[in-house]
């Protein structure tokens, strides 16, 4: 299939291209094309005009600053999986990036493409949400920043307003005490996942405290599973899955029932991880 | 998948100084292809061409009240916009029937549907513009108003008083049924120890090509000639039907395939938006392209397999199976497709089930019948999964019922290797096979006694792993019994044309055709050796009805064991022709001398006389130097068809290692095997490709890919993301072993290979799967494709 016909321009600032979605109500950013070029040669939309994000300097960085990673909206998922400050300062982040798509998939998309599109199965949400991380926008109001807690909304829906541009995240950096766990099925290596988990927690002696666990694929964002990170919290693994109260619908590869099961099966395997860590 | 070291190059009586038979020589194609430089279907750009796309039926079963056009008519770029009533004026209708198969029938069906739509994706109007943008933009400016009808999509009451009828005129929804009842099956079930009844499932999938289904159309209005370029394994099949449904004469026709990009089967039969692309060029008088692209090949390439068998098997104590029977149902979509027919497949299932064992019992009964869906016909390997799933899968439960090693209960109810020719109670004629030195060869290649031991240890520390196996017989080098006795315009018989030219090189034209196969390499291996030269001295030409000697392209594993015979043939009879010339120039007697490396020489000393460079230059630019009255003939033809065993069977077994996740229901494939016998061995390079990409696709089937629909008749999965097609990380090394039973049909001795991999696979991973979890007393999975969810249920975890 043909993407319907749509005006291409490349904003070569921030600015430009807020200005540009001003003027334009029916465009739409173009970042790594990993997750748009598909919906528009599906014809599943059909933008007036293609902002072409790629040209704007300095959105690509990742850095390591007073206690946080901060990742520029524009840094490719290949630019994550082989930055070392990512690999000591955003463990998580590095455990997750294999799983995103295919090498080729990763070398285009770009992690605030990901974070942007909100993709309620994807796996970079999830951790953001997981780390307790935040948001950086842009839009003609100036710059805002946006907790995690804040900023998913709904299926594909975020708290970007309509000309707001996503500039970067910012996760906490891992120190000594930070324990984190990943594990995703999927039916084949770089699908989406039909069920995943990402989780931090500290260390609290031989316990652990603040764990935070960020199902993906399970609903319409990535869900926090609250009853059983307190569980988890109290060393209660059986506890933890018994007070898992997800509510999955059934999709193409799994029903509910087993999307239920597995996020159990899951559970168990992250706690280990999470308690199996030493610093 | 690591590819691990091929079995050694069998050698065969054929050997002679020039042989490449059995010999893992590269593909001459190969560095046209990886470079980037092929010419499919996508790349021809004709002046004036202009590109469709079809406007698709939304629902399954619809009336279409009206279509207006006019907006589309007046949309940038658009040439014509043409309803299935205006390109009905053009092309004639088609009925998918053969005779052979007793009371099939089926409807006319039309290049673009007129006046009903009968499954979501056919197609409802065509728009032809300057790009296919364009004309796909212009797509979503025709109104049309539907009329939704009634969806029949459930074979199981597809045949019910209360369900609709599709097409009236038919009276009914049956399209074809066939019954067998051989031997007493009866008294033989009541005689046997055990009896073990199943339901097997197989889940309705595809074939995905790389290449999706292409043509291009040239309707030549001062010529009053059509050329179609046509991603299609069948040339001469397609001309005679473009032919046909346009009311031209053959030679009107030219059929061109160019590369093509795999075909598994999908590329064998009549699809209505090609015949219709066709039939748009004649109406247009000018070139019309059509490329199928992903979304619309999900829902028009032929599906397979959507089958419900209920098996039973009985058993005596010591092993003997004492009788097979089976009840098979399957819903082909609204048209049996045309003009091999959707009822071979079920037809299959009834002629194969039980095909690898000597029991004399057997009754039968298959049931095809119409739905509301994308149709469904031969896909690689054409029922085979289907009936191996169902036999083997009986085998092995009953080998469990009675505590019997499951190659052990094979033992003793395979046909004897020393027992040929012989018969199975189907009445398929089997000229000889190697069930049992198959078997043999397997259980030491993956050392069964030690894989045993293995799963026990790991058995006992919550490692479920499995061994699950499947002998089989495959459908190859098929006569006219196939098509060509059911009145169906497909030949059996195939041709070689081989000439010399003027420097010495020799080209071959070949009725056979290549989709990735490597057919052309085969063809060049058989010519170089019968003739005498190396392989880089031999160019092959196939895929033009122009050009090529009238053949049946390549499909149901022919294009080596029958166009490979041919071209075999036609080597020797110009090595003859040669020969007389170099007799006539050397005043030697030809059956003296020799042709060795492009030398011609002396027979018994092996002392060069003459290059053919030099040969051909005095035959062509001085003849007259020869004596008086001498010709010399550089080109020579030869035909082969199989006459003395209507099909060439093949045999083998495989053996699949994996591990079952019983908290996650996820199967790890952890190896694979097969041991086969396809006859002599031309390149066992590309005989092990051709194993282990079938067995690629037969784990597709077991594991992965299904076309689901809801029960509106809706495809609920039809792209790349959601329809999982088995990818490389996911497979497990497949190791291949060879039995050689060469054909005595032909002095190649050559059968197919092209299917025993999809054949097996399927059923094998089954019974591993079975295998696995057996010990925790999970209900036999019967229900392809396993999916974690059904392992998972019977499991009992959900
Ligand atoms: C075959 C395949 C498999 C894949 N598998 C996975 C997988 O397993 N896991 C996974 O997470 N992803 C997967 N992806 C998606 C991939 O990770 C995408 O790259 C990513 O989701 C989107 O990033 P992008 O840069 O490509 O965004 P684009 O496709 O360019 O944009 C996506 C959306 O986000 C908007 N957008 C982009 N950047 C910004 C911004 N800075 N501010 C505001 N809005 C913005 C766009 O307007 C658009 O609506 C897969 C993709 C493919 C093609």
């Amino acid at each position: 299939m043909k993407p319907a016909p749509f005006a291409y321009k490349k904003a070569r600032s921030l600015d430009e291209a807020i200005a540009l979605l001003g003027e334009n109500p029916e465009a739409r950013l173009l970042a790594g094309g990993q997750s748009l070029m598909a919906t528009l040669n599906m014809r599943l939309s059909a933008p007036s005009l293609l902002i072409d994000i790629n040209g704007i300097g300095g959105l690509g960085g990742i850095a390591h600053k007073s206690g946080a990673v901060e990742i520029g909206a524009l840094a490719r998922h290949t630019d994550a999986e082989r930055s070392a400050t990512i690999a000591q300062h955003a463990p998580l982040i590095a455990r997750a990036m294999p799983f995103i798509g295919h090498p080729a998939i990763r070398n285009r998309g770009t992690l605030g493409g990901s974070i942007a599109f909100a993709d309620p199965a994807a796996e970079l949400p999830a951790c953001l949400l997981a780390l307790d991380g935040e948001v950086d926008a842009q839009g003609p109001k100036g710059k805002r920043t946006i907790k995690t807690g804040d900023y998913f909304k709904g299926l594909y829906e975020t708290a970007l307003g309509p000309q707001e541009i996503l500039t970067a995240i910012r996760l906490p950096a891992a120190d000594s005490n930070t324990r984190i766990g990943f594990a995703e099925l999927a039916r084949r290596h770089g699908d989406y996942a039909i069920v995943g988990l990402a989780a931090s927690a500290r260390a609290d002696g031989k316990g652990l405290k603040n764990v935070r666990l960020a199902y993906f694929g399970v609903g319409n964002t990535p869900l926090r599973a609250t009853g059983a990170e307190a569980a988890l919290a109290r060393g209660d693994v059986d506890g933890a899955v018994a007070a898992l109260d997800l509510e999955p619908h059934d999709d193409i590869q799994a029903t509910g029932a087993v999307k239920k099961h597995l996020a159990g099966v899951l559970l168990r395997r992250v706690a280990a991880q999470l308690m199996e860590q030493r610093p | 998948m690591k590819i691990t070291a091929d079995s050694p190059p069998v050698l065969s009586i054929l050997d002679r100084p020039n042989s490449y038979i059995g010999r893992a020589v590269p593909r001459p194609n190969l560095q046209r292809l990886t470079q980037g430089r092929g010419q499919y279907i996508s790349d021809v750009t004709l002046p004036r061409m202009a590109h469709v796309a079809y406007l698709r039926s939304p629902h399954a079963h619809a009336r279409i009240v009206s279509i207006s056009t006019e907006a589309a008519k007046n949309a940038p770029g658009v040439v014509a916009v043409v309803t299935g009533a205006e390109l009905a004026k053009v092309m004639t209708p088609w009925v998918g029937v053969l005779t052979h198969l007793k009371g099939i029938k089926s409807a006319p069906q039309s290049p673009i549907a007129v006046e009903r739509a009968c499954w979501q994706g056919e197609a409802v109007c065509a728009v032809v513009a300057r790009t296919r943008a364009q004309a796909e933009d212009a797509c979503e400016l025709i109104d049309i108003v539907y009329e939704e009808l009634p969806a029949v999509t459930n074979p199981e009451t597809a045949l019910d008083a209360g369900t609709p009828v599709i097409h009236a005129s038919l009276g009914d929804n049956l399209c074809f049924e066939r019954k067998l009842d051989v031997g007493e099956v009866d008294k033989a079930f009541a005689n046997s120890d055990a009896v073990v009844e199943a339901t097997f499932v197989t889940g309705r999938h595809t074939g995905v090509c790389t290449e999706p289904r292409a043509v291009v159309a040239d309707w030549n209005e001062g010529e009053q000639r059509m050329t179609v370029y046509h991603a299609t394994q069948a040339p001469h099949m397609m001309q005679n039907l473009f032919a046909k449904h346009l009311d031209l004469s053959e030679s009107q026709v030219r059929v061109l395939t160019k590369d093509v990009g795999g075909s598994f089967g999908i590329k064998v039969h009549t699809y209505a938006d090609e015949m219709a692309t066709v039939a748009l060029s004649k109406l247009l008088k000018r070139p019309v392209k059509f490329v199928a692209d992903r979304i619309e090949s999900f829902v028009t390439d032929i599906h397979a397999r959507d089958h419900r068998i209920k098996g039973k098997i009985g058993v005596s104590k010591d092993g003997i199976i004492t009788a097979f029977e089976i009840d098979d149902l399957t819903g082909i979509g609204p048209y049996s497709v045309y003009p091999r027919t959707s009822g071979i497949e079920a037809n299959q299932v009834v002629n194969l089930t039980g095909g690898p064992y000597n029991c004399p019992n057997y009754r039968a009964q298959a049931r095809v019948v119409f739905q509301n869906k994308n149709v469904m016909c031969q896909y690689r390997a054409v029922g085979h999964p289907i009936a191996v799933a169902v036999t083997e899968g009986l085998v092995e439960l009953a080998a469990a019922k009675i505590g019997m090693d499951p190659l052990e209960i094979r033992r003793r109810n395979l046909f004897p290797d020393d027992g040929y020719p012989a018969q199975t109670a189907s009445g398929l004629k089997l000229e000889q096979l190697s069930h049992h030195e198959a078997l043999a060869h397997l259980d030491t290649m993956i050392d069964y006694a030690g894989l045993r031991a293995e799963q026990k240890k790991l058995r006992d520390k919550g490692i479920y792993r499995g061994i699950g196996f499947a002998s089989f017989i495959e459908v190859t080098n098929p006569s006219a019994a196939f098509y060509g006795v059911g009145g169906a315009k497909i030949t059996s018989q195939d041709g070689a044309t081989v000439k010399l030219d003027a420097q010495g090189a020799i080209t071959i034209h070949s009725g056979v055709t290549e989709q990735g196969q490597g057919a052309e390499a085969v063809l060049a291996q058989c010519v170089a050796s019968s003739f005498g030269v190396s392989m880089d001295r031999v160019r092959v030409v196939t895929g033009d009805t122009d050009n090529t000697p009238y053949g049946g392209g390549t499909w149901a594993s022919r294009a080596a064991g029958i166009g490979g015979e041919a071209a075999w043939q036609a080597g020797k009879a110009l090595r003859g022709n040669v020969l007389a010339v170099a007799g006539a120039m050397l005043q030697a007697k030809p059956e003296d001398l020799d042709i060795r490396n492009g030398i011609v020489v002396d027979k018994t000393t092996g002392a060069e006389r003459l290059g053919l460079d030099e040969l051909a230059r005095v035959a062509y630019f001085r003849p007259d130097t020869l004596p008086p009255g001498f010709q010399a003939e550089l080109m020579a033809t030869r035909h082969y068809v199989p006459r003395a065993w209507p099909f060439a069977f093949t045999n083998g077994i495989q053996a699949s290692y994996l591990e079952v996740d019983t908290d996650t229901g996820f199967v790890k494939l952890l190896r694979h095997w097969c041991v086969e016998d396809c006859g002599t061995i031309i390149n066992p390079q590309l005989v092990n490709e051709q194993i282990r990409g079938g067995v690629v696709q037969g784990i597709g089937a077991a594991l992965f890919e299904q076309c689901l629909y809801d029960e509106r008749g809706q495809m609920l999965n039809g792209n790349m993301a959601d329809y999982l097609v088995p990818m490389a990380v996911e497979m497990p090394d497949i190791d291949c072993g060879h039995v050689v039973s060469p054909t005595a049909d032909s002095e190649l001795g050559a059968k197919g290979a092209g299917e025993a991999g999809t054949a097996g696979a399927p059923a094998c991973i089954m019974n591993a799967i079975n295998d696995a979890l057996r010990p925790l007393g999970a209900q036999p999975l019967t229900d392809m494709p396993f999916t974690p969810g059904k392992i998972l249920a019977a499991l009992g975890k959900i």
